[in-house]
């Protein structure tokens, strides 16, 4: 197990120096020179532009360029923005931001999604699978865009039940709303896949078993039944939590939280490598964290999985 | 039964609780709060916050409020009055003395002094502190001592020589409240510049400690810095010691950061946020912003124009024939209207109406739709061949480039598109290598409210806002004069002449003139929008 983990972590290396490098490449071969729009109607004056390429050494190769940031990265310098903010100090401002929206609404989906889906997975052909069916349907095939400005319309707007955007704190009763937003489209998938994975088990030789013992009800699918069922939902959400840290943009341009989605996308239209570099660096590490920990959870969830 | 005649005890409590907690207490009707606090929409500064170092909207916001310099402008009418100058006093125009009046403090309780604006001019205009304010300074004496050029510009090789000095000859501390500065050339537009940010005072702390100021600027304005977030706010206060005359009539100012216009509209909507000074152009279209505001919507016309530019670099376009044929071409009148309902109005020359020196109809009827006239001009240019507007498509700028370009193709019959550009950093980067193959999108945004502002970084062979490469002679010398004409009605009688001349090449169709639509809460009873396209300080009153 320990090795394992190990192997894992060192794999992670490779894994990091390319997808740090494929980005800081893909900022640098954007189109457009940073400083061309910064000034206004008019061109900005020679000195600034020449101490800029100086402190971001823009006049060197991009491969020179990079080896600098590394080695800077490496010493827990992220850098700063043109404007002179450290990037860490942005970092730590929308992280956490971020990671509440995601943590929100990985929990909105979770509990709606295998609830509906356990529901929906034992009473096959009812009423209630029909309208989750349909629900679903319906969630999945409109974008997030719309679902945010109609809640925003209806909720902040017409109804005043909550305020349109999120304030600067960002607190969780905040971003329930945001959260079930950016939710909505994995919830539809979950609850399906639960109910797929929920109505496959219930056929298995130790269920049978499980309720020939005698079992309670609760316990034939809390324990047994669920268990098995988890797995693909499991690995679902792992990958859906890495998704909500980097994807976020729309929802957060909606309700303008103060989030790295919205961070990173002003940062690739104003060609600010160190930055975006510097959030996606860690958006790869949760997403790499994230794989291995789903990994290790099947080995919880199913004993017939062994590591070594 | 008695539970819910509980729980309606309980909420009639909790809303009252709740509506004495909103707003500002209760106050005698009309006397307006003068403890109130707003919040104003911002976009995140650029640059760290320094004057010499803010050109543009998120940071000059917050630095007008906390910085006042030798004069200012009338919010409304962009007359120029003496605010820390007591007097300024000229000889030809070339050497000025200014004197200061006493009893300005900066916010950490030091005077404000002459060597206050001397070493913070300095500063700015020092090459190595590569600032964005530094070509400002280039009318005063020594300014190329201690901001050399760039011997094969910035795009060479080359680096900028070291400056030898880094104080310009041109300026003199004669004593605590006197200084003099000496231009290279008189110029009477040099001291309504003053009012521009870049030239505030900086107090002592700043040159001794420079990161200091940035985490926490010291200013002499109305209002003092309290704290910032990155990202999301710059909060300020009133400073209860400002010697201006106009001081505000509310207590705490927050700079809301957003993501976007569209972003922080329905926070406006919603009476969250109490100030935009321009409405995002989603709102605007099909009037939505006066159904969702009503009686909350601020307008007036601000120092802004629109124009098309040629890139006389071209073959293309050097026929001043087919440039006079295309702006014949267009129906200003028909695309204000339809468009704009009203909100943008066509322009009848290069200078705004807004301005000292003004005069109507310098352009005549070549700013005049005319169909057959255009046609007669096209047909003496000898053109064939297609047009394109080329312009950044966000900012809501397609609209109106596709409906001149419609005008111009039904108009002259031959094909004229519009072409989107990807983004404005791309626009600018190719009009800065001058790679334009076509016509584009020009503007102008007054720096300061004078008729030379609107003419000289425009017009003159390589301004530094040429971008079209116009080059006159004969405009250039009358550009001269004017600049160093011995008075200010003498130099405006100039310019209008020059004016006239750079129509009659027609290197830039004028447009049309704008105005500024933005929006109140309704905790506000005033706001008014300065002709500055901010929102005016001094004019507003919480409820």
């Amino acid at each position: 197990m320990g090795r394992y983990v190990l192997r894992r972590l060192l794999q992670m290396v490779p894994v990091f120096l390319g997808t740090t490098f494929g980005i800081y490449l893909l900022v640098w071969a954007l189109p457009g020179d940073p400083f061309a729009g910064k000034c206004g109607e008019r061109d900005c004056p020679d000195a600034f532009v020449a101490a800029m390429n100086e402190k971001y050494n823009l006049d060197d190769t991009i491969f020179v360029q990079y080896g600098k940031y590394l080695w800077n990265l490496l010493r827990g310098d992220f850098g700063e923005t043109f404007s002179g903010v450290p990037v860490s100090e942005l970092i730590a401002n929308s992280y956490p931001v971020t990671l509440r929206l995601a943590l929100v609404a990985l929990a909105i989906e979770a509990l709606i999604g295998v609830t509906a889906g356990v529901v929906t997975g034992l009473r096959r052909r009812g009423f209630l699978d029909s309208l989750v069916l349909v629900s679903t349907l319906f969630l999945i095939s409109i974008p997030v865009f719309v679902t945010g400005y109609v809640l925003q319309l209806l909720l902040g707007l017409e109804w005043g039940i909550i305020n349109p955007t999120v304030s600067s704190k960002a607190g969780f009763g905040e971003l329930i709303v945001p959260g079930f937003v950016l939710a909505s489209l994995s919830m539809a998938y979950v609850a399906r896949l639960t109910r797929a994975s929920i109505a496959e088990t219930r056929r298995a030789d130790y269920v049978r078993t499980a309720v020939a013992k005698g079992l309670p009800q609760s316990r034939v699918v809390g324990v047994h039944m669920l268990r098995n069922a988890a797995l693909p939902v499991i690995t679902f959400l792992g990958t859906d939590l890495g998704a909500f840290m980097g994807g976020a943009i729309v929802t957060e341009g909606i309700f303008n939280i103060p989030g790295i989605g919205g961070l990173i996308f002003k940062s690739i239209q104003s060609k600010e490598g160190a930055t975006v570099t510097g959030l996606v660096v860690l958006l790869v590490l949760v997403y790499l964290v994230m794989n291995l920990l789903v990994d290790l959870l099947y080995g919880v969830l199913d004993p017939r999985i062994r590591y070594d | 039964m008695k539970a819910r005649m509980r729980t309606t005890v309980v909420l009639a409590a909790a809303t009252l609780l709740l509506s004495s907690c909103g707003g500002g207490g209760e106050d005698a009707p009309g006397a307006g709060n003068t403890e109130g606090a707003i919040s104003v929409f911002n976009t995140e500064p650029e640059n760290p916050l320094v004057p010499g170092n803010t050109t543009e909207f998120g940071g000059g916001q917050v630095m007008d409020a906390m910085f006042t310099g030798l004069i200012d402008y009338d919010q409304q009418t962009t007359e120029v009055k003496n605010a820390v100058a007591d007097s300024i006093t000229d000889v030809d125009s070339k050497v000025y003395t200014f004197k200061l009046k006493p009893g300005w403090k900066f916010h950490d309780g030091t005077d404000v002094k002459a060597k206050n604006f001397v070493d913070a001019w300095n500063w700015t205009a020092y090459g190595p502190n590569a600032t964005q304010g530094a070509p400002f300074f280039s009318d005063i004496q020594g300014y190329d001592e201690v901001n050399p050029a760039d011997p094969d510009g910035k795009s060479g090789p080359q680096q900028a020589p070291q400056p030898t000095t880094d104080k310009m000859s041109g300026l003199k501390v004669i004593d605590d409240t006197t200084f003099e500065v000496t231009l290279k050339n008189s110029s009477p537009v040099f001291k309504v510049k003053l009012g521009y940010e870049v030239y505030s005072p900086l107090p002592d702390s700043f040159f001794a400690d420079k990161a200091a100021f940035e985490a926490k600027p010291i200013g002499n304005g109305p209002f003092k810095f309290v704290s910032r977030q990155v990202g999301t706010d710059v909060k300020l206060t009133r400073f209860d010691e400002y010697a201006g005359m106009d001081k505000p009539k509310f207590k705490d100012l927050t700079f809301r950061v957003y993501q976007s216009r569209e972003a922080a509209y329905p926070d406006l909507v919603g009476n969250q946020l109490d100030f935009i000074e321009e409405l995002p152009p989603n709102a605007l279209a099909g009037q939505q912003h006066k159904t969702d505001l009503g009686d909350r919507v601020v307008e007036r016309d601000s120092l802004i124009n629109q124009t098309l530019a040629f890139p006389l670099y071209e073959e293309k376009y050097k026929n001043p024939d087919l440039r006079k044929a295309i702006s014949m071409a267009i129906n200003r009148e028909e695309i204000t209207t339809r468009i704009y309902e009203g909100s943008r109005q066509p322009a009848d020359g290069l200078v705004h109406p807004l301005l000292k020196g003004y005069q109507k109809g310098q352009c005549g009827e070549l700013c005049t739709f005319n169909p057959e006239k255009a046609r007669e001009y096209l047909a003496k240019s000898g053109f064939t061949g297609t047009l394109k507007i080329i312009s950044n498509s966000d900012g809501g700028h397609s609209e109106w480039a596709t409906a001149a370009a419609n005008s111009i193709k039904n108009t002259l019959g031959i094909e004229c598109v519009f072409e989107p550009a990807t983004s404005l950093g791309e626009f600018r980067e190719k009009i800065n290598a001058r790679e334009m193959t076509d016509m584009y999108r020009a503007g102008w945004v007054a720096d300061y409210p004078s008729i030379e502002n609107f003419l000289n970084p425009i017009y003159r062979t390589g301004a530094s806002s040429n971008d079209g490469e116009y080059s006159n002679p004969e405009v250039d010398a009358k550009l001269a004069a004017a600049d160093t004409a011995p008075s200010e009605e003498e130099s405006i009688k100039l310019y209008l002449e020059a004016e006239k001349m750079i129509l009659n090449d027609m290197p830039f169709v004028p447009l049309w003139t704008q105005n500024t639509i933005g929006g109140k809460s309704d905790r506000l009873s005033s706001a008014k929008l300065s002709a500055f396209r901010k929102l005016d300080l001094t004019s507003v009153e919480v409820a």
